[in-house]
């Protein structure tokens, strides 16, 4: 029988490693892709789901299952992210007085990805490789809480009302930040989403 | 419903995540509204598109260095205040035990102490006493008893009158 989160952060608090090593191992990959989509550098998302998954620890002894694991667990990540791109933002306008960030730099990461080959076709993978920057400068373009939204919305597939405790928001506060977020990438993506709409 | 209201359940609708009975309502809304249906298609377009960016792998040191922080950490975090949190038979008995001491300390320092009379205080003091003697010199029964050992050394130490 397959044990709930909840269950294995209370094992956690028992002194049970095991279930701390399956709790990383259910989570590591949301929580990197997360992070990943929401500061835009790959180390530093590794960085911070270690930090996530490092605060989980330390917090075991006084954890209480008064909430959804994902919530919590997803705050966590949600507030370092949101720290991360507020520092990196400073530093960014610090150093674009010198040396303006191009959108191909921020992309860098990208072709470390593990994206896996499935059109032999060069060309057909160059278009596919720049709509996927396209709709990746979308999100980015998004103010830091409506990307968070539509990240843990879309990807996380969580409720409305866990994304508004972790957000710290009302449910109707957050369905109109997605609502406006949506408009966003509906703008941003017109070329692309006509394209779409026509299939 | 209204347009307004078509703002806060779209997403919902896109998504597949309305009841039964918001799903109709908004449905038969999309059959009069040709701006809000125009916006649905939309946003199911945009939706599709976020679902083609890829996921990506963790790397693989990536465990291994969750491992090493974890480590790295202390065994327990638990101070003597959470051992207190999850004993308190002995957190009852160490707070009576300091609230006695507290007590004790506290009688202790407020007990009445001796007080030192200066010369002024101890010859108020002393004036029943002197009162009594003046009695007892002039109580006339008194004069007829014998004189005591010490009136004669008392005597004797003095000169003889003559």
């Amino acid at each position: 029988m397959v044990r709930t989160d909840v269950q294995l952060m209370l094992d956690v608090k028992a002194g049970d490693g095991n279930s701390f090593e399956l709790l990383l191992q259910r989570y590591r990959t949301p929580l990197v892709n997360f992070l990943y989509r929401m500061v835009r550098n790959r180390e530093q998302a590794e960085d911070l789901a270690q930090e996530v998954f490092l605060r989980v620890y330390r917090a075991r002894e006084d954890y209480v299952p008064s909430a959804k694991f994902t919530t919590w667990l997803f705050r966590i990540a949600t507030n370092l992210a949101l720290n991360s791109v507020r520092d990196n933002r400073y530093q960014k306008l610090e150093v674009s007085i010198d040396a303006p960030v191009s959108v191909d730099a921020e992309d860098g990461d990208e072709r470390t990805m593990d994206v896996p080959e499935k059109h032999p076709n060069i060309e057909q993978h160059l278009v596919e490789d720049a709509r996927r920057k396209m709709i990746r400068h979308a999100i980015d373009k998004l103010p830091e809480k409506q990307r968070a939204a539509v990240l843990l919305h879309k990807y996380e597939e969580l409720d409305y009302a866990e994304i508004a405790k972790i957000l710290n928001c009302s449910e109707s506060a957050l369905k109109s930040l997605l609502f406006r977020a949506y408009e966003a990438l509906r703008v941003e993506l017109a070329p692309l989403v006509a394209q779409h709409a026509r299939h | 419903m209204s347009c307004e209201r078509m703002e806060s359940r779209i997403l919902g609708y896109v998504d597949g995540r309305l009841k039964e009975s918001e799903r109709l309502e908004l449905e038969k809304h999309l059959t009069e509204c040709a701006p809000c249906c125009l916006r649905v298609n939309e946003f199911t377009a945009v939706s599709g598109l976020l679902d083609e960016l890829p996921l990506i792998e963790p790397s693989p040191e990536f465990d291994t260095r969750v491992h090493a922080r974890v480590a790295a950490e202390p065994e327990s975090n638990a101070s003597w205040w959470a051992w207190m949190h999850f004993s308190p038979r002995i957190a009852f008995a160490a707070s009576m035990l300091l609230v006695m001491t507290l007590w004790l300390g506290y009688r202790t320092g407020t007990s009445p102490t001796p007080n030192i009379p200066n010369d002024d205080q101890a010859m108020m003091q002393d004036l029943p006493v002197l009162e009594d003697h003046d009695v007892l010199q002039n109580f006339e029964p008194l004069k007829d008893l014998p004189p005591g050992p010490e009136d004669d050394d008392a005597d004797a130490q003095q000169p003889q009158r003559m």
